[in-house]
């Protein structure tokens, strides 16, 4: 008998899944919704937005004020969120987590204040090819504030960081290693327990921008031993607007200040500002509360569900679109790393990605396509643009058969 | 908008002009010239035009993108040739209200194929980088056009 329910809890059941996830049920342009956009942001789960409601109907109120009940609520629901996400992402302490807007704010807060008052001129960032925009504009902000150097390690044709250049490239003069855990544009996973070891053994700091691995990898920052984690919430099924930082606890101490406001302050006179503690020092004005309190609902969820199981539900959907898609004429993959979790990025001869985009969301089927905020990426590639179809842990092969269906419609449309 | 479908937007004519666009070249003495470019979905377009006593002479384009844009700059150059200056900048004004929905598309000839587009108004801009090019080229304004943002973006920017 406990063997069966053993069994029966190491399943993964879809059908349950999707029913929690309100969005997934409508139709557009009169078909059923095939959402495949989840690299761009991820559909919310019903305790997220239960979370969310409850809080603006009977919580809502500010955070470390005021001495009555709803105060006290909405500030427990808060640091509760922050708890969880420590849990979730195995970090040390409460202190090590910082609510931002999300992976951007987060880059750019440690850009602003740990790596401005280091980096001095000559000084270099070393970040991959593969890259998202927000984690090579703050650094060639940095480098024109500074004078320091933004360095970058090469991909080769697979979209799979060449390793022994990118170990070439860390040196006397590197302050900072910042990379991607997962590539948004190709999915390619990075090899970051090597990148961090390369980086400590040369004494260097390593940022890893999380925003896509959040939602499908087992993120233990202590294991990975990193010094800053990034990610958002939307896109691990929690509202926009919120994110995390994590930074080590030694190095957060020696930062300044992020920006200036309340609750950042335990004491404020004309002559003198006493910052407060971690992890406060870093979370100026009132904070995106009831985000927060959506995240820690939909880490809550990805743990219920079964991160590991939900894993191998995208792998075996992966495996799967890869082969089909695979199968199609004049289809070419931009990204195949041995590595990768659920992105699906094409190119189809003779047919623009925003053309198969258009007539894909008449099919009701979202995509992306585009540049994906990953220019360099599309330049390594030498295409302007890709589609991509995106994965999370509710999709189907249905979706898939949809998908490769949609694909023969367009070839048929424009004659290829 | 349901009743608006896919083969509304990719007509044939619209299809063929896209894969194998009319004056697609470089016009080596032109009088005016400007460039477009869509940084968002990477739609780039030169469009270069030989205008005489107010008459376009001759016009063509060069770039890439998207069927819309290409198609668009492709029937574009093909109405253009041989009219004045002020009938391209009225023929530019009805045919940014057939893809919006506004006209009706009477009196734009060929151009009206695109009237599936105000079923589509995220693709709007795609067909107006050519037109706005072709204005900023006979008016000689400095820098790159856009359409990202502004009346033809679709609401998004």
């Amino acid at each position: 008998m406990s063997a069966l329910r053993v069994v029966k809890s190491a399943e993964f059941d879809l059908l349950e899944v999707r029913r929690d996830f309100p969005a997934l049920h409508q139709k557009v342009h009169g078909k059923p919704l095939i959402y495949l956009d989840n690299a761009a942001t991820t559909q919310k789960p019903k305790p997220v937005i239960d979370a969310v409601d409850r809080f603006y109907r009977f919580d809502s109120s500010n955070v470390h004020r005021a001495v009555h009940v709803l105060s006290d609520r909405a500030t427990k629901a808060y640091e509760g969120a922050r708890t969880t996400v420590k849990q979730y992402i195995n970090a040390r302490s409460e202190r090590e987590i910082i609510f931002v807007r999300g992976t951007t704010e987060a880059i750019n807060l440690v850009m602003n204040s740990f790596a401005r008052p280091r980096v001095k001129a000559g000084d270099e960032i070393l970040i991959s090819a593969l890259e998202h925009h927000s984690n090579i504009v703050p650094w060639q902000l940095l480098a024109e504030q500074t004078g320091a150097r933004l360095v970058v390690a090469p991909i080769d044709d697979r979209g799979e960081l060449m390793l022994e250049e990118f170990e070439r490239r860390l040196g006397p003069r590197t302050a900072l290693v910042a990379v991607a855990h997962i590539s948004n544009a190709l999915g390619t996973i990075m090899p970051v327990h090597e990148i961090v070891q390369m980086a400590h053994a040369r004494g260097v700091p390593v940022l890893i921008d999380g925003a896509q691995a959040i939602a499908h990898l087992h993120v233990d920052v202590r294991e990975l031993d990193c010094d800053f984690y990034a990610f958002s919430g939307h896109k691990v099924f929690g509202p926009t607007g919120i994110g995390v930082l994590y930074g080590r606890e030694s190095l957060l101490e020696q930062m300044p200040p992020y920006q200036g406001g309340g609750d950042m302050i335990r004491s404020v006179t004309f002559e003198k500002t006493i910052y407060n503690e971690l992890p406060y020092k870093f979370e100026a004005g009132t904070p995106h509360i009831a985000g927060a309190i959506g995240l820690g609902a939909a880490l809550d969820y990805v743990s219920r569900v079964g991160l590991v199981r939900a894993a191998a539900h995208e792998r075996e959907l992966l495996d799967y679109g890869t082969a089909l898609l695979g199968a199609v004429p004049g289809l070419r993959f931009i990204g195949t790393a041995r590595e990768k979790v659920g992105v699906l990025s094409f190119v189809l001869d003779g047919v623009h990605p925003h053309d198969v985009g258009t007539v894909l969301d008449r099919d009701g089927i979202a995509v992306r396509t585009g540049h994906h905020c990953a220019q360099p990426v599309m330049d390594r590639f030498g295409v302007p643009a890709t589609t991509r179809a995106s994965l999370a842990l509710y999709n189907s092969k249905a979706e898939l058969d949809a998908l490769a269906h949609g694909i023969r419609r367009v070839q048929k449309l424009f004659a290829v | 908008m349901n009743d608006i479908e896919i083969s509304d937007l990719y007509q044939e004519m619209i299809v063929d002009h896209s894969r194998r666009p009319r004056n697609f070249r470089r016009i080596e003495h032109a009088t005016h010239q400007a460039d477009g470019f869509n940084p968002l979905c990477g739609d780039k377009v030169k469009v270069y035009v030989h205008l005489e006593n107010d008459v376009l002479r001759d016009v063509s384009f060069e770039g890439e993108g998207c069927a819309i844009s290409k198609a668009s700059a492709s029937l574009m150059t093909e109405t253009l040739k041989g009219k004045s200056k002020s009938e391209a900048e009225q023929l530019f004004s009805r045919f940014r209200n057939l893809a919006t929905g506004s006209g009706d598309g009477s009196d734009l000839g060929k151009l009206a194929v695109f009237s599936g587009l105000k079923g589509f108004p995220t693709r709007v801009k795609c067909a107006t980088l050519v037109w706005h090019t072709l204005r900023a080229a006979l008016e000689q304004t400095p820098g790159t056009v856009s359409t990202e943002s502004g009346a033809d973006s679709g609401g998004f920017v």
